[in-house]
């Protein structure tokens, strides 16, 4: 039995894992082809470095993924606070499917739907170009804040109510019990929230494929639209520095989860 | 991702009854006298900068900048197929000011007004265009389009597994031989063409009878199939994992570059096949249209056109590129004779052979029969 679970654990693993393995390995290979390894090189690294159009999307797709996520981490926690509020029991509930809506429905609808929203507005004001960052930044907070709202409200429930009530009895504003009680209590959901929105928002090929304008092309969008050809393998040395940055992240925040935890 | 492009089209659909491309008032000239350039093109078509090549569109902005004393910046966009961008202009979301669509996309886009006639004034290096690529089917009267690149198809063996007397026509791809070690395009259009071309059907049947004949071929390929592709063809030619596959001639010297040891692959040009050709447009939303000319001039300018076939390694219709000395030298004799092979009369096999925009019916004909040479 124990090795059959060993075995189970190992294949999983490997699954998991192999395919990140065969990009991180091909990154660095010498020839073009995924295929064939004929030795070790930087050159792709090197090319990568030289692709101005490429290192422009990347920047595109972090400067829309910050955005999209201190917009939406203010906006959901804004909202969840609102919506803990509310003393009428069904507005409650409608309220809380309503903010449910853009996570359960298909990528592609909220995509076009938004789309479509864009060009009739664009329209209406009589642009040439309907979309630009500005619609690409406003989808991606329209998919990010339900994530957000989802990890905020669990912790609010959590929370004492008597905890804001107490600071305020002790002479604090109510602006003031939110900001020195409230937050810090809800915290954790907040950071999850923000981390959720910023990935989500990272990788969105979808909805960035139709809100997207001129001159503001997604990592995403890049990658597929080599298809034309083969992908290069600068994209290979991309993922792999991607890769790198974030197990570092994800290690960095596990560390620091693991310290509060002996404090407490 | 067939399924994107045929909803971006639904879409485009649904915002076209609002309006087209175009309408929008100019907002070109940005800050302080920036003029902004949008093109919207095929990715990986144009020579990037990258591994030491020469880098288009920063060229054209210095050059531009020294030529006409103002600075423009080029928004440099690309996109998967011209379904998509179709899509993407009809639904009149954005304004591109030149674009590059394959001929029939050019057919139907004029079509549908959605193309200005070209001022040939701005564009004086039209001069160098083979006549060859003058007055074809998506453009009787050479007014909206100036040619780019053009491709033909051939078939890819590997000479290590197929014997070199079996390797002509389409019938090595039917060759019950190489059971197992076949690729056959991934959509229906360029499937259901090898079939027609070995068949001797015409491509662009108005019968449903020729359909049928190909798919009753394509069915008698499936036990010899190896799979259906499109560029995984790359990887399974390049590492042997596969022995036949049409593919376009440029992109067989991609494969040539990165195939393993032990793989021989060869290439040649079945007859008939299907040639496709590229040009640049000027979409009815542009924003500056003599900008626009001047950037299309300049991509027929030497330096530029020179690279860029390089880097596709596709065939240029650029009198300039295909005589200059440092292009022969740089591609190789051999290289150059399967790009350019000798025709008795381009226009006409072209005109006869391309793919055309079929009629809606017959479209859902082909991709039922399609579906069937999926599932089956």
């Amino acid at each position: 039995m124990k090795t059959a679970s060993r075995i189970y654990t190992v294949l999983l693993f490997l699954f998991l894992f192999a395919p990140i393995a065969i990009l991180l390995v091909f990154s660095f290979n010498e020839a073009k082809s995924l295929s064939v390894f004929t030795g070790f090189s930087l050159k792709w690294y090197r090319e990568l470095f030289h692709d101005e159009a490429t290192l422009q999307s990347v920047r595109n797709t972090l400067l829309l993924a910050v955005s999209a996520m201190v917009i939406s981490t203010v906006m959901g926690t804004a909202a969840a606070v609102g919506i803990e509020r509310l003393r009428v029991k069904w507005l409650r509930y409608t309220l809380n499917t309503a903010t449910d809506i853009p996570m359960t429905n298909p990528d592609i609808i909220t995509g076009i739907s938004l789309m479509l929203m864009f060009v009739f507005v664009g329209r209406l004001f009589g642009l040439a170009n309907s979309l630009s960052f500005w619609t690409l930044l406003i989808a991606h907070v329209t998919f990010c804040l339900p994530y957000v709202i989802l990890q905020v409200l669990p912790r609010l429930r959590q929370m004492d109510p008597s905890l804001p009530e107490a600071a305020e009895d002790l002479g604090c504003t109510p602006l003031r019990a939110f900001f020195k009680v409230t937050i810090p209590e809800i915290m954790p959901g907040i950071l999850t929230g923000a981390v959720m929105a910023f990935t989500m928002s990272l990788d969105d090929f979808v909805i960035s494929y139709f809100t997207s304008g001129a001159g503001f092309q997604t990592l995403p969008i890049r990658i597929y639209n080599m298809t034309k050809k083969t992908v290069t393998p600068k994209m290979y040395a991309l993922a792999t520095i991607i890769f790198f940055v974030i197990l570092a992240l994800l290690l960095i925040s596990n560390l620091t989860d693991q310290g509060e935890k002996k404090k407490d | 991702m067939k399924k994107l492009s045929a909803s971006l089209l639904l879409c485009a659909l649904l915002v076209g009854l609002l309006a087209g491309c175009g309408g929008g008032k100019a907002q070109s000239t940005g800050s302080a006298g920036t003029l902004t350039l949008n093109v919207y093109n095929w990715g990986e078509y144009i020579s990037d900068g990258s591994e030491d090549s020469y880098d288009t569109v920063a060229e054209f902005e210095i050059w531009y900048q020294e030529t006409y004393g103002r600075k423009v910046n080029v928004n440099y966009d690309t996109y998967a197929s011209n379904e998509d961008m179709y899509a993407k202009l009809s639904a009149g979301a954005v304004s591109y000011d030149v674009v590059i669509p394959s001929d029939y996309m050019i057919a139907r886009m004029a079509d549908e007004d959605m193309l200005l006639e070209l001022n040939f004034d701005n564009i004086p290096n039209y001069a160098n265009i083979d006549d060859d690529f003058k007055g074809l089917f998506y453009d009787p009267e050479d007014k909206y389009s100036v040619p780019y690149a053009y491709g033909i198809v051939g078939v890819i063996w590997n000479a290590a597994e197929v014997d070199e007397a079996d390797a002509t026509g389409w019938d090595l791809m039917w060759n019950e031989k190489y059971s197992g070690r076949i690729l056959q395009f991934n959509n229906p259009r360029d499937a259901f063409g090898t079939a027609m071309y070995k068949l001797g059907l015409d491509v662009n049947s108005a019968d449903k009878a020729d359909w049928d004949k190909a798919y009753e071929e394509l069915m008698a390929q499936r036990p010899l199939r190896y799979g259906l592709v499109m560029d995984e063809i790359y990887n399974m030619m390049e590492s042997g994992e596969a022995a036949i596959g049409a593919y376009y001639a440029g992109d067989y010297f991609t494969m040539l570059d990165a195939q393993a040891d032990g793989v021989d692959l060869r290439f040649y040009y079945p007859e008939p096949t299907n040639y496709y050709v590229d040009a640049m447009c000027i979409p009815s939303c542009c924003q500056n249209q003599e900008l626009a000319e001047i950037f299309i001039n300049f991509m027929l300018s030497r330096d530029a056109a020179v690279a860029n076939a390089e880097y596709t390694y596709y065939a240029s219709p650029n009198r300039i590129v295909y005589t200059d000395e440092e292009y022969l030298d740089d591609l190789g004799e051999e290289t150059i004779e399967i790009l350019y092979p000798e025709m008795e009369d381009f226009a006409a096999q072209y005109n006869e052979t391309a793919y055309r925009n079929l009629p809606q019916e017959m479209l859902d004909y082909l991709n039922t029969l399609w579906e069937n040479v999926k599932i089956n």
